[in-house]
């Protein structure tokens, strides 16, 4: 008897049944379908858009993301220049080979330095769109993609991801349902909340454990996009 | 590893004296529990997330054959592996056969309590494949050859001072006039030191915190981003877990993610919760190009349909070791196995036997205040009183011990019978009054004041009598 039958045919023991079928597979595999949601906490579930992104911001930036507000999108390359100046970086990054980054003006700022790729160990900063922004916990979320590849968020010591206001969902749950709109399940699905830490060491918290030491999201306040992310309902 | 939980008595002992392991865990006493209350202030329906919980859990045992075949079909249709594993010997023959087929002499590890269960590394290492611990606890720990002491902090019983010492005399290639007094440059030397084998590891094992049966994906859960460089950098990603961590669907997984965090490190969510399902996929530019999951039983099944069932929700987010008065005292090496506090008081007698780990649900007060802080909800009191019950009937307990329990049930019954004659007979004599005056053998007593009269019956016995009514009325 194969291992996978042992197992499978003791938890049938277990349980005094045998292989379920008909009716209560069905039911089951219903459930999986319509898979409900359950309990989602009202904290960013009740708010109104401009609310839950103000709130993303808020948990965010207590876990030591950074985050810096631009009107549009055409601002971002001054922005990107502004923060590796002030953090002492080098006008250095590897990009998301992305389409939608590739539409930012980058132009403007010729003395940055880019290159469209997956991160080695050589980048210290990387810049990557995400799928979505969590609100109740300030939460990232990035998916692996031929335009995204997940290096990016893990390897570099500085992290930059542009976010749209319209990108702020409420909760996990309307992040899962971005995630079953795409063409196929992505290999990677990334919640990132605040740069890399660790307490191993008598408890106290230090950034940068083997990811990430810094976290800064640049947030494209578009407010024209905001009417079709208006609340969805729970 | 080989358990040592027989000696807890002597291993408890000599912690107790072990005045690093003291001031260590007095860091641990006041820091998880407060910052864990402080999160669950914030969310007022942590409560009812509990509830949820629990029954997502309950829901899952009760059709774990038709979640894991579900999990098992779409990690196939997304392209992985999936190799099932009776016990730890089938599940180490599985990752060694997987590192073997891409010739692998480096692998870097995250953090797994499974892998820990199995002793993956030194059986890696009997085969000549070099296993790499990346979690900074577990590096540590690893270095110094020693267990894990807290099943998410596993270097939580060492200070600053002694890692320091074990950097110095592992990272032999580094100036041994640096200075080290600090985590943060603790902390720097490890990052230093294990990039390159991150980057160079022909194999990534993780473990998972929940399986997802809709989608065929594993979760882990991690603070450093050490499992995610670990499963995204070399060419072979194996998942190494257990088959109570599937979960039906993403919007149940959600539910249990807002409670593991709150519960463990006080977080509101940990820096790093990353699914993964499949290997990299067509014009991907990262990933790996395999991706195998080893499904491990090793006496879970066991555990289903019985007393102790309830031991299979757990999320392994140590909230019961935090808050537990015997764990604090003697940390978790006294415990002599992989998994210590409340959960494993449970836990290792059902995977190591009660004969060799029979003093851990005994190591207790009782309290009650892990099952109390359990994210769903496992009544761990009540099953370490099983464990006790089942020691004691296979006659495992010491016989000092047992004659002593039964000259003590003696005595208790020997009381009983005369306290009950007692008050038959005073009760009759002290019908007219209802006091007595003078007694005999009693007269310290009512020298100064009456002793009043027994109704008669003793409240055991007008218990009884209630309750065989109560039950030939119904």
């Amino acid at each position: 008897m194969t291992a996978r039958d042992d197992i499978l045919g003791g938890i049938r023991r277990a349980l005094k049944r045998g292989p379920l079928a008909g009716k209560a597979a069905t039911a089951l595999a219903e459930r999986v379908g319509a898979h409900r949601r359950n309990l989602v906490p009202a904290r960013a579930a009740a708010l109104d858009h401009a609310g839950r992104v103000e709130l993303f911001v808020q948990m965010a930036e207590e876990v030591q993301t950074t985050v810096a507000r631009v009107a549009a999108e055409a601002e971002v390359p001054r922005e990107v220049a502004r923060y590796l100046a002030a953090e002492n970086l080098p006008a250095e990054l590897v990009m998301a080979p992305d389409p939608a980054l590739d539409a930012i003006p980058w132009e403007a700022r010729p003395l940055l330095q880019i290159r469209r790729g997956r991160a080695g160990p050589g980048d210290a900063v990387s810049l990557a769109p995400c799928l979505a922004a969590v609100a109740e916990t300030g939460t990232l979320m990035l998916v692996s993609g031929p335009d995204t590849p997940t290096t990016l968020n893990f390897l570099p010591d500085t992290q930059i991801v542009v976010l749209r206001a319209g990108q702020v969902v409420a909760a996990y749950e309307d992040g899962w349902d971005l995630v079953r709109g795409l063409p196929t399940m992505p290999r990677t699905v990334n919640f990132i909340t605040g740069p890399s830490r660790t307490g191993d060491i008598e408890q106290r918290i230090q950034l940068g454990a083997h990811g990430p030491r810094r976290l800064h999201i640049l947030l494209i306040e578009d407010r024209g996009a905001e009417a079709e992310h208006a609340p969805a309902a729970a | 590893m080989q358990p040592t939980s027989h000696a807890f008595p002597e291993n408890a002992r000599a912690e107790l004296g072990n005045e690093t392991l003291q001031r260590a865990l007095g860091l641990a006493r006041t820091g998880f529990p407060l910052r864990r209350q402080q999160a669950i202030e914030r969310l007022p329906e942590f409560e009812a997330l509990r509830e949820e919980g629990r029954a997502i859990k309950d829901h899952t045992l009760a059709h774990l054959d038709f979640y894991l075949e579900l999990y098992e079909r779409k990690v196939i249709e997304a392209g992985g592996q999936v190799h099932w594993a009776r016990n730890a010997e089938e599940a180490r023959a599985a990752v060694l056969g997987i590192c073997r087929s891409v010739a692998a002499k480096t692998v870097t590890k995250g953090k797994s309590m499974v892998a820990e269960e199995i002793a993956l590394n030194d059986y890696l290492e009997a085969n000549g494949i070099t296993p790499i611990e990346t979690d900074l606890g577990e590096y540590i720990i690893q270095l110094r050859h020693e267990p894990p002491s807290h099943i998410i902090a596993p270097a939580i019983h060492l200070m600053k001072e002694q890692v320091a010492d074990t950097f110095r005399a592992a990272h032999t290639d580094l100036d041994p006039t640096r200075v080290l007094d600090e985590p943060r440059t603790l902390c720097d030397e490890a990052r230093t030191v294990l990039r390159p084998h991150f980057l160079d590891a022909d194999v990534g094992i993780t473990g998972a915190n929940f399986l997802v049966a809709e989608t065929g994906s594993s979760i882990i859960v991690t603070n450093e981003g050490n499992g995610d460089l670990t499963q995204t950098l070399p060419r072979v990603h194996i998942v190494i877990t257990s088959i109570e961590k599937v979960v039906p669907t993403l919007e149940d997984t959600a539910t249990l993610l807002r409670l593991l965090a709150r519960s463990a490190t006080g977080q509101e969510f940990s820096s790093y919760t990353t699914l993964s399902t499949g290997p990299r996929q067509p014009g991907d530019l990262d990933g790996p190009e395999q991706y195998h999951v080893v499904l491990l039983d090793n006496g879970r099944t066991g555990l289903l349909g019985g007393e102790f069932q309830d031991m299979l929700r757990c999320l392994r987010c140590s909230a019961c070791l935090n808050h537990c008065p015997v764990y604090a005292a003697v940390g978790g090496h006294a415990y002599g196995w992989v998994y210590p506090g409340p959960m494993g008081a449970v836990l290792t007698p059902a995977l190591v036997g009660v004969g060799e780990a029979g003093h851990l649900p005994n190591a207790s007060t009782f309290c009650g205040k892990c099952e109390s802080v359990c994210p769903v909800k496992i009544p761990l009191p009540k099953m370490m009183r099983h464990w006790r019950e089942r020691e004691f009937a296979e006659r495992l307990a010491p016989p000092v011990y047992r004659s002593g329990l039964r000259l003590w049930a003696w005595l208790a019954q020997l009381y009983h019978a005369l306290a009950e004659t007692a008050g038959r007979v005073l009760g009759w004599a002290g019908q007219g009054r209802g006091r007595f005056r003078a007694l005999p053998l009693a007269a310290g007593w009512t020298r100064v004041r009456d002793l009043p009269a027994p109704e008669g019956r003793s409240f055991q016995s007008l218990g009884a009598e209630r309750q065989r009514r109560a039950g030939a009325g119904r």
